[in-house]
């Protein structure tokens, strides 16, 4: 248990994997952020299609776990497609952003759906009698309030996101477990290993969550200013 | 106020044989009315006798089962009229004013006009500016409607349903969310508005105000008109018990 020697070997490793764990987290919130706004609007549309659509989606990505769906992205779909074309390939980091796209972008659906209906019917009146049609209600009206309540709830998924990361590494993505596993392989420095990638995690989740409660008081300070006075 | 029998009468809103029902529950059973240019109706009668969904109906916030509207010529329970534009002539306030939170009394009365393109962003701030003037809220343009007194806000509510430049404007319980001595002020500007020959649909408690303003008011229960005449008429002399009944209660 040499905390000195895993120090100096393994640092410049994990922050390599470190690099990647956030880079895919990042572009995975990213994009998942424009599939759960897409699958939210589709789900809370009139048209029946849509809806069974992103119904179906969220269903299936809520109800299985993500590594199974790392599975099937990385290994299953790359087999289904070379039935068509076989020179098909798929990397782990496009696996893995993909995977942890869907999987952000299930539950932000939900996230945004939540903070959608969270916003009083006369917002939408008031829109629709000036003359603004449903799309421009949403845009303009709904969608921003919406948005912003539903910050520290985006900020919980992203962090979610950060730490599922780790499951990727089963589907060779060198992020952080990844590259700490190559490292024990050959040290056998276990538990030094394994207590620096949890440090590495816990500081950047923790930068992330001081973020989030800054973001929260500060909202809470403009709903303040924002309440209504009337009875 | 401003009607004048001389004058030849255009009609704003025609109403005839309204139904509304919510699920099996019947709220309007039957209305028919005419709101012409430049006439000050206002709707009163007992909680539950369907005012404020007949004025919610006017703009197609609700849904008509059956029965007919036309505003202006345009028979909005047709579904190929473009209800959106008929809306943009038609302004509505609301007993919770629904300001938007998020922006600037400026900018909730700049936002129709610059989305459905009616004016420039500069034109529209020059409206606004204008229009808080004309509600007594010049200082306040750049406050959030939070900071706002409820009177303050309903009269920015007020100015925002201006901005669009309506001939038409629906007030739905303008006053029943505010404290009493807020009450006043939005009267006020809605007379001022009166005055200056806006067609109005007042659903209204305002006794008072009905009287002063009103060139017509409607008694509403069970969800028909029950009586409608001049103010004089109905609260100097109702025929209908049900009003009888209702004025000395409100009264």
């Amino acid at each position: 248990m040499n905390f000195g020697r895993v120090l100096s070997e393994a640092t410049p490793l994990l922050l390599e994997g470190l690099k990647l764990t956030i880079g895919v987290s990042l572009l995975a919130i990213a994009i998942g952020i424009v599939v759960g706004l897409v699958m939210c609007l589709m789900k809370m549309s009139r048209n029946v299609v849509l809806k069974a659509i992103a119904e179906v989606y969220i269903w299936v990505i809520r109800g299985t776990p993500m590594l199974v769906q790392a599975f099937i992205v990385f290994f299953g779909f790359p087999q289904l497609i070379q039935l068509m074309s076989p020179s098909f390939r798929l990397d782990a980091f496009t696996a893995g952003v993909i995977t942890l796209s869907l999987n952000a972008g299930a539950y932000l659906a939900e996230i945004f759906r939540g903070g959608i209906m969270a916003i009083p019917k006369g917002q939408s009146e008031a829109a629709r009698s000036l003359g603004l049609t449903k799309g421009q209600t949403m845009r303009k009206v709904v969608l921003p309030q919406a948005l912003k309540i539903s910050i520290p709830a985006l900020v919980n998924q992203f962090i979610i996101s950060i730490k599922d990361t780790s499951i990727l590494s089963v589907i060779g993505l060198a992020e952080l477990v990844n590259k700490a596993k190559t490292y024990v392989g050959k040290s056998y420095e276990f538990f030094a290993t394994y207590i620096f990638v949890a440090l590495f995690y816990l500081i950047i989740i923790s930068v992330l969550m001081i973020v989030s409660s800054r973001i929260e008081k500060k909202l809470q300070y403009e709903e303040k200013k924002g309440h209504h006075h009337g009875k | 106020m401003a009607s004048n029998d001389t004058m030849r009468r255009n009609e704003k809103v025609v109403v005839t044989d309204l139904h509304k029902y919510f699920d099996k529950n019947e709220v309007l059973t039957g209305i028919s009315h005419t709101v012409y240019e430049g006439e000050v109706v206002c709707v009163i009668g007992p909680s539950g006798s369907g005012k404020s969904t007949f004025l919610r109906c006017l703009n197609r916030l609700e849904e008509v089962t059956s029965g007919k509207i036309v505003i202006d010529g345009y028979d909005i329970t047709d579904k190929k009229v473009n209800i959106n534009k008929v809306r943009e002539n038609i302004g509505m306030v609301f007993q919770q004013f629904n300001l938007f939170p998020n922006m600037t009394v400026k900018k909730n009365i700049m936002m129709a006009p610059v989305t459905l393109k009616k004016l420039s962003e500069a034109d529209a701030e020059k409206k606004a500016l204008e229009l808080l003037k004309r509600v007594g809220l010049s200082e306040k343009s750049e406050a959030y409607p939070g900071e706002l007194s409820g009177g303050q806000q309903q009269r920015v509510a007020i100015a925002r349903a201006l901005a669009m430049n309506p001939d038409i404007m629906l007030f739905d319980e303008p006053t029943s969310a505010l404290d009493p001595e807020m009450v006043g002020e939005v009267l006020e500007v809605m007379k001022e508005l009166a005055r200056e020959g806006m067609t109005m649909v007042v659903v209204t408690h305002e006794m008072g105000f009905a009287r002063e303003v009103a060139d017509r008011v409607l008694f509403m229960a069970d969800g028909i008109i029950m009586e409608e005449g001049t103010p004089e008429e109905l609260f100097g002399s109702p025929k209908n018990e049900r009003t009888q009944d209702f004025l000395k209660k409100v009264l």
